[in-house]
């Protein structure tokens, strides 16, 4: 299923820091089209801050971005959206006073040919995506701050499949669900790949991720600790990969693995 | 739009209509905040009327409470953007005051020179200078603001100073007077109004209006088939909006000039007059019309385009509306630049109003500024506010002094009450967005 020929995306040797403190260094990772890669590590391991690199939040000191294999500039949110890269925050970045349609098209929205906002146009396209996604979803009326956990999840999935997403970035996708949106979600992430779209997950528990995800890349300290395919280990290795830094025979180390 | 009520909202997802007043309000899908405001001004009214021995409730007090009430408006309108993207503004008053000194001097003192006294040209230039000046201030506060990182607070505290400093500067402290006699129609007073004819043709005009939207409102829904309102609800609201103009114009039309003017009038026309005096009915206030435009401009601007959809996302998730790509520092910048524009047409109507321009003009404006924004209803947290809400709130605070003094309270008693009355306003709401919640 993988193709290996392209990656959708190469980070190749990011490194950025906060003042004196290195955040990422030299950090390598890459995705192909119809990929879940997870992205693993502790809190403050570095893998948010990575990712923020990618979706344009944060400036990278040294270190180049490869899209499909040409360099690609991203100096801000608007940079990555224009290479197809949405991403789905932690912190569920969504707008908690306007509407599930307002939401869905924040930035983008639709006009009339006066220049107007067209919301009955929005609201007829955010009522098809999200009869898709999530058919009990109803309340497109109210304000964002009003739903469930769920359903501000969905709101935030249906803003990035809305526009043809090709590289989806989600951070901690399920941290905030019950059992029930947690299983709707890992449908949805089965049904974006098999459209060929590159999911990178963002996770500090590896149950979440470890059955949805192809690859897993391990962060420590700001540094990639090594790179496996889920199929070449198993959860304990991951673990063990997490807490110690110790790499198992199946991955391939990185700079931040332990030295023996 | 749900962005602007949140709380009314909650309340009808949460609670099923069931009784008489709430199934009017959920098909009406009226913002209950507005009602409740509305209801809180009829009670203000009312009260003052029976206070006053009842001088209150008159078209002679109406009018001229319209007229007060119009310079605040217009700022307010500005101030709910300001506000509802977490900013404030505390520097409107003396901005104010400087763009009133800028175009009394140009339209006195310097346009005359070029032009002749009474050249109609004279009120264009001096307010469109006004307007490009205002905007100019604006443009700079905001980018300290939005670039520099510096808080909106600090930059107009600063500017509060600066402005006001400005103001003595342009002519050194001396009043400038009289102003251009078309500029002067700006501020209102007999000749400033429109008349019994354009009066109505501007009621029929806002009627039409009315009518247009809730038509056009409802083939929308249906062309994307989503649930009508009762046609009965429809026709309730038309009622209400057509009712409230119609009542509006009626009063200000039953204001006849002053016995004076109308005398002054009638020699000047040849006009004989009749017997127990000439009655010319007033009609609608130019600054009011002005305060009307700024509103409906204002609310299609928050409401109908893409800036006024961010101004309201900023507010909501300043970092969310960020990362959807929305350039937040220049749509700051562009909310302080719209508040500079607001500020010379608020500064017109001041200083036409007085025919003068001092460098005082617009003291305490700010704050009577930001109390009508708040007390109509735009949250100080970010993220809410209407802008027919703070014109509403003009209203309200414009009410509490004109009844006072028609209730001949003394001046520091006035301030302590208005003090209070915002006070308590914040507060109700506060409660309000509680149990909503």
């Amino acid at each position: 299923m993988l193709d290996r020929k392209t990656p959708l995306v190469e980070m190749i040797d990011i490194s950025v820091s906060f003042g004196g403190l290195k955040a990422v260094e030299d950090a390598s990772v890459d995705l192909y089209p119809g990929e879940v890669v997870a992205l693993l590590g502790h809190n403050g391991a570095g893998k948010s801050t990575l990712i923020k690199v990618l979706s344009g939040a944060y400036k990278r000191d040294r270190g180049t971005i490869r899209i499909d294999g040409q360099e690609a500039a991203i100096a801000n949110p608007r940079d990555a959206k224009a290479y197809g890269i949405e991403t789905i925050y932690q912190q569920l970045a969504v707008a908690d006073n306007v509407d599930a349609a307002a939401n869905l098209f924040l930035g983008r929205e639709l006009t009339t040919a006066i220049g107007t906002l067209d919301d009955a146009a929005m609201e007829a396209k955010a009522r098809e995506v999200m009869g898709r996604l999530n058919p009990n979803f109803r309340r497109f009326k109210e304000p964002v701050k009003a739903l469930s956990g769920g359903q501000r999840q969905s709101v935030a999935i249906a803003r990035a499949i809305l526009f043809n997403a090709r590289i989806l970035i989600m951070d901690e996708p399920t941290a905030a669900l019950g059992p029930q949106e947690t299983a709707q979600v890992g449908d949805l992430i089965r049904q974006l790949k098999s459209e060929g779209i590159g999911i990178f997950l963002i996770s500090h528990d590896i149950h979440d991720v470890f059955d949805l995800a192809d690859r897993v890349c391990v962060m420590k300290n700001g540094q990639v600790v090594g790179t496996a395919a889920t199929s070449d280990v198993t959860k304990d290795e991951v673990l063990g990969m997490i807490i110690l830094g110790k790499v198992p025979p199946g991955a391939t180390a990185g700079p931040g693995a332990l030295k023996a | 739009m749900a962005d602007q009520n949140v709380a009314a909202a909650v309340q009808r997802a949460q609670t099923p209509p069931t009784g008489p007043i709430q199934r009017f309000l959920a098909a009406t899908e009226l913002d209950t905040r507005l009602i409740g405001m509305v209801g809180a001004l009829a009670l203000i009214w009312i009260g003052f009327h029976i206070l006053s021995g009842g001088i209150f409730l008159t078209p002679r007090n109406l009018w001229n409470l319209s007229v007060q009430s119009s310079s605040i408006a217009v700022m307010a309108t500005g101030m709910v953007l300001v506000i509802v993207t977490r900013n404030i503004d505390l520097s409107v008053g003396s901005i104010l005051g400087v763009l009133g000194m800028v175009m009394g001097v140009l339209q006195a003192q310097i346009l005359p020179a070029y032009l002749g006294f009474g050249n109609p040209m004279i009120w264009v230039i001096a307010l469109g200078a006004g307007i490009v000046v205002g905007m100019g201030i604006g443009a700079l506060q905001g980018v300290i603001i939005a670039y520099l990182g510096v808080p909106a607070f600090i930059v107009t505290l600063g500017g509060y100073l600066v402005w006001r400093g400005a103001a003595w500067w342009v002519t050194s402290g001396r009043t400038v007077a009289p102003l251009d006699a078309t500029f002067q129609l700006m501020g209102g007073g007999p000749t400033g109004a429109i008349g019994f004819f354009w009066s109505w043709m501007v009621a029929a005009l806002i009627c039409v209006g009315i009518l247009a939207i809730i038509l056009f409102n409802r083939q929308q829904r249906r062309r994307f088939h989503f649930p009508l309102r009762p046609v009965w609800a429809e026709m309730v609201l038309a009622a209400l909006g057509c009712g409230i103009t119609i009542a509006a114009v009626w009063t200000v039309n039953a204001y006849p000039w002053p016995i004076r003017v109308a005398a002054t009038y009638a020699k000047a026309h040849d006009i004989p007059v009749p017997e127990g005096g000439l009655i010319i009915p007033t009609g609608i206030a130019v600054p009011v019309l002005i305060a009307l435009g700024c509103g409906i401009a204002m609310t299609f601007v928050a409401t109908r385009t893409r800036f006024g959809r961010y101004v309201f996302a900023m507010g909501g998730n300043p970092e969310a509306a960020e990362l959807a790509g929305i350039n937040t520092r220049w749509v700051t910048v562009k909310i302080f630049i719209l508040m500079g524009a607001l500020c010379a047409i608020a500064a017109a109507i001041s200083s036409a109003r007085l025919n003068a321009a001092t460098n005082a003009l617009g003291t305490l404006d700010e704050l009577y500024t930001i109390a009508a924004a708040v007390i109509g209803g735009t949250s100080l947290s970010g993220g809410v506010g209407t802008i027919v809400g703070a014109m509403i709130g003009a209203l309200v605070m414009q009410s509490l002094q004109s009844g006072m003094v028609l209730m001949g309270l003394d001046s520091p008693l006035q301030s302590i009450v208005v003090g209070a009355v915002l006070v308590l306003a914040v507060w109700l709401d506060t409660l309000y967005r509680r149990k909503a919640n």
